[in-house]
C-alpha cells in the first residue's frame, strides 16, 4: 500500500504550460504512467499541450472544466509565486481532494487566506514550497527524481526537498525502499503538517519504518514528537529515524526556506531532537547517515 | 528586510497610530535644527541600526562608563552632545555580535513621561496559520527572558483572516495588557490599526517594546521594529525604498540580486547547494567533520547556469573561504546547469582552493561529464559523507 497517492491517481496541472511544468510533467509521464490527465490555462482551454517526446495532453480554461471532463481527483501547482495562493484557491472551489502546490516563494499573507479556506473545505493541500509526493512504480507528483526511488518499506516525511532526496536515496541503497515519501514543504504556514502524514504511516500496513526529516524554525517537530508518544500509548508505534537540519544556524536569520528561523527563543534544533528522541525516534547526527540509522534501529 | 525604527514609526503613523513627533539625521550639524523642531523640554537621542538591545549597547569608541545607544536629554545643547558622542561610532549590542554596527543614522524624539511599559507584537503564528498578537504586561525588556521566566505573563491572540481584528479580540488584547481609561479607549483604534498595517505591508513582524501607557492616561507607540516578508517585497516599492544597504552585508546584498538565499557566516568553508534544508544540511555536516561554514548558500530550484556562476564567485570572493563544497541533489535543480554554472565561473574568476563537487539526482551523468571534461582541478565525491570527508581534509 501506500499513502495518498497511488496508480488511481488522476493529476491536473495547474501551471502546465511553463517551463518547469513541462519538465515535470513530462517526467510524470514517464514515471510507470502516471496517470496526468490534462492542464490548466485560463486563455488556452481547448487547445493541446505537446511535450518534447510528443506527449499530449488537454488543456483546459478552468479546474472546475478539467475536473469534470477528466475525473481527476488530485492536481500538481507550478504556478508563479504572485499567482500561486489563487491557483490553490480555484483548486479548493473545485472541490479537487488532494491538491500539491510545488511554488516556493509565495507570500505568507497569502498563504495565511489560503489556510483560512483550506479549513472550511474537504480539500487537502500538500505544500506549498514542497517538493511534491512520490509512491515508488505507481505515482509521481512534483519534482522529485524517480531514478532514486524503490519500491518499498519505509514512509518518508520531511520539511526540506533534497533532504528527501537523501533519505529516498540512502534507504534505496540499502535495500529497504519506500512505501511513499512526502515533502511538506519549507513555509511558515502550509497545508499538510508532520501529524498528518506520521498518522497516515502509521495507518499503512505496508509502511514498516519511518524516516521523519525537519529542520529549525517553529514547533512542527515538537507537536509530532508528542503526538507520536500519544499514539504509542495506545500500541500505535513503528520504528523511526530522524534528522533536524539547522544545528549550526546562527539565531535570527532566515535559512532559505521562510520557515527556518529560530526566532523569540523557539525553533532551535536541539529542542526538536530532544523532543523527537523522548518520542523514540533515533536522530542521526549526520544527514549521509538517515539510511544507515533505519537499518541499525530496525536491527534493534 | 529589516527597516529602522524611524522609517517603522513613519508608517504606523500613516495608518493612525500614536507615535511621538521626531526627526532623523545623518550629521551632527543637522542635530540642533531637529532638536528645536520638537516640543521639548525632554528629547531622546536614538540610534538607528538593525538590531534590538540599543539602550544596554556600549560604543566601541567610548569608555566603558560612557551611555548607551539610546539617550535622554533635557536640552538641546544635550541633544547636540549625544549626537556627536553617537554618530560615526560603533554600537555593540546583544544583537550585534562583538564587531557591533556603525551609527550612521539618529532619531531624535520627543520625550514622553512613561507610567506603564508594555509588550506587543504581531507575527504569524504558524501553528493556526494566522497573525496573532503576542502581548505582555512586561514591556521594555527582553521578550524571550520574559517567555522563559514567566510564560504566563505572555498572551497570544489570533486573528481570523475573515473578520479580521474584531471587537472581542481587542477586549481580550486590552484585558492581557490590564488598559484602562484613556488607554483602552486608543486601544479600540491602536490595534486594528495595527494589524491593518501589518497586513497590507506584508510584514514579518511587528514588535513595539516597548508600548507605554503615558502618565495621562494614553497609549504610546515608543519604539517599533519591523520586517517584511522577502516573498512579498514585489508587491511593495514603497516599502524596497525603505532598505538601508548600509546594514546589511556586501555579499547578502549580491547574493539578493541574483535571488540566491545566502547568509554569511564565520568559518572557512564556502558551500554551494541546492535546497534550504540540504544547505542547512551540509554546514551541519561540516561541523561534525570538525570545521566551520563559511556560508550558507541555497542555489534554489529553478537556477540558470548564469546564477549559479555568480553564486560561486560572491562564495570564492570571500577571503576566509580556503575551501568549497558544491553539493548538488538535484530534482527541479539539474545536474548539468550546476555544473555548466561552476565550470564557466571557474574559468571566469580562477579558482585558488579547493573544490569539492558532489552530484546526484536529475541528470547526473551529464553532470558528471562536464566536470570530468573541464579539465579543472574538481575533486569528486560520491556522496554528502565522502563530500564533506573530502573538503574538511583539503583545508586541514
Amino acid at each position: 500500500m501506500s499513502i495518498l497517492v497511488d496508480k488511481n491517481t488522476k493529476i491536473l496541472v495547474q501551471g502546465l504550460t511553463g517551463k518547469t511544468g513541462t519538465f515535470h510533467t513530462e517526467q510524470a509521464l514517464a514515471y510507470y504512467g502516471t496517470q496526468m490527465v490534462g492542464g490548466i490555462h485560463p486563455k488556452k482551454g481547448g487547445e493541446t499541450w505537446t511535450g518534447s517526446g510528443g506527449e499530449e495532453l488537454p488543456i483546459f480554461a478552468t479546474v472546475a472544466e478539467g475536473k469534470e471532463r477528466t475525473g481527476a481527483n488530485a492536481s500538481v501547482i507550478y504556478v508563479p509565486p504572485a499567482g500561486a495562493a489563487d491557483a490553490i484557491i480555484e483548486a479548493i472551489d473545485a472541490e479537487i481532494p488532494f491538491i500539491t502546490c510545488i511554488t516556493e516563494g509565495i507570500p505568507v499573507m497569502d498563504m495565511v487566506k489560503v489556510k483560512a479556506r483550506l479549513d472550511r473545505s474537504n480539500s487537502r493541500l500538500l505544500g506549498p514550497n514542497c517538493p511534491g509526493i512520490m509512491t515508488p512504480e505507481e505515482c509521481k507528483i512534483g519534482i522529485m527524481p524517480g531514478s532514486i526511488f524503490r519500491k518499498g518499506s519505509v514512509g518518508i516525511v520531511s520539511r526540506s526537498g533534497t533532504l528527501t532526496y537523501e533519505a529516498v536515496f540512502q534507504t534505496t541503497n540499502e535495500g529497504l525502499g519506500q512505501t511513499t515519501a512526502v515533502g511538506i514543504g519549507g513555509d511558515p504556514v502550509k497545508g499538510t503538517e508532520f501529524i498528518d502524514i506520521l498518522e497516515m504511516f502509521l495507518a499503512d500496513d505496508a509502511t514498516e519504518s519511518i524516516i521523519m526529516i525537519g529542520e529549525i524554525g517553529g514547533s512542527a517537530e515538537e507537536d509530532a514528537a508528542q503526538f507520536l508518544i500519544d499514539e504509542a500509548k495506545k500500541g500505535r508505534k513503528k520504528p523511526m529515524a530522524g534528522f533536524i537540519a539547522g544545528r549550526t544556524a546562527p539565531k535570527g536569520r532566515t535559512m532559505g526556506h521562510a520557515g527556518a528561523v529560530v526566532s523569540g527563543g523557539k525553533g532551535d534544533a536541539e529542542s526538536k531532537i530532544a523532543a523527537m528522541e523522548a518520542a523514540g525516534i533515533t536522530v542521526s547526527p549526520s544527514p549521509a547517515r538517515l539510511g544507515t540509522t533505519l537499518v541499525d534501529v530496525l536491527k534493534g | 528586510m529589516n527597516i529602522h525604527e524611524y522609517q517603522a514609526k513613519q508608517l504606523l503613523k500613516g495608518y493612525g497610530a500614536p507615535v511621538a513627533e521626531g526627526v532623523a539625521i545623518l550629521k551632527v550639524e543637522e542635530a540642533e535644527a531637529a532638536a528645536k523642531s520638537l516640543p521639548g523640554p525632554l528629547y531622546v537621542v536614538k540610534s538607528q541600526i538593525h538590531a534590538g538591545g540599543r539602550g544596554k549597547g556600549k560604543f566601541k569608541e567610548l569608555g566603558p562608563d560612557a551611555k548607551g545607544g539610546v539617550r535622554l536629554a533635557k536640552s538641546i545643547d544635550e541633544v547636540v552632545a549625544h549626537a556627536k558622542d553617537m554618530l560615526g561610532n560603533t554600537l555593540v549590542t546583544a544583537q550585534t555580535g562583538d564587531a557591533g554596527k556603525q551609527v550612521n543614522r539618529l532619531y531624535i524624539e520627543d520625550g514622553a513621561d512613561i507610567s506603564r511599559e508594555l509588550y506587543c507584537s504581531l507575527l504569524v503564528d504558524r501553528s493556526v496559520g494566522r497573525v496573532a498578537f503576542v502581548v505582555s504586561t512586561e514591556g521594555g525588556m527582553d521578550i524571550e527572558a520574559v517567555a522563559h521566566d514567566t510564560p504566563e505573563k505572555i498572551h497570544t491572540i489570533a486573528i481570523d483572516p475573515e473578520a479580521g481584528v474584531t471587537d472581542a479580540d481587542v477586549v481580550a488584547i486590552s484585558k492581557a495588557l490590564e488598559l484602562d481609561g484613556a488607554a483602552s479607549d486608543d486601544a479600540k483604534a491602536l490595534f486594528p490599526a495595527l494589524y491593518k498595517a501589518f497586513v497590507e505591508k506584508d510584514m514579518a513582524l511587528l514588535e513595539v517594546n516597548p508600548l507605554i501607557v503615558m502618565t495621562d492616561g494614553h497609549l504610546r507607540v515608543l519604539d517599533a521594529k519591523m520586517s517584511f516578508d522577502g516573498n512579498a517585497l514585489f508587491r511593495h516599492d514603497d516599502v524596497k525604498a525603505l532598505r538601508d544597504e548600509t546594514e546589511e552585508d556586501a555579499k547578502e546584498i549580491e547574493a539578493s540580486k541574483w535571488d540566491l538565499a545566502y547568509v554569511a557566516l564565520d568559518g572557512n568553508i564556502g558551500c554551494m547547494v541546492n535546497g534550504a534544508g540540504l544547505a542547512m544540511a551540509t554546514m551541519d555536516i561540516i561541523k561534525l567533520y570538525g570545521k566551520e561554514p563559511a556560508n550558507f548558500c541555497d542555489v534554489g530550484g529553478g537556477a540558470s547556469k548564469e546564477k549559479v556562476a555568480a553564486a560561486f564567485k560572491i562564495i570564492t570572493a570571500d577571503p576566509k573561504v580556503e575551501g568549497i563544497l558544491v553539493n548538488i541533489f538535484g530534482g527541479i535543480m539539474k545536474c548539468d546547469v550546476i555544473a555548466e554554472g561552476v565550470v564557466a565561473a571557474v574559468k571566469e574568476v580562477g579558482l585558488q582552493v579547493p573544490l569539492v563537487v558532489r552530484l546526484e539526482g536529475t541528470n547526473v551523468e551529464q553532470g558528471k561529464k562536464i566536470l570530468n571534461e573541464s579539465g579543472l582541478a574538481i575533486t569528486a565525491a560520491d556522496d554528502l559523507d565522502d563530500a564533506a570527508q573530502k573538503i574538511v581534509a583539503a583545508v586541514a
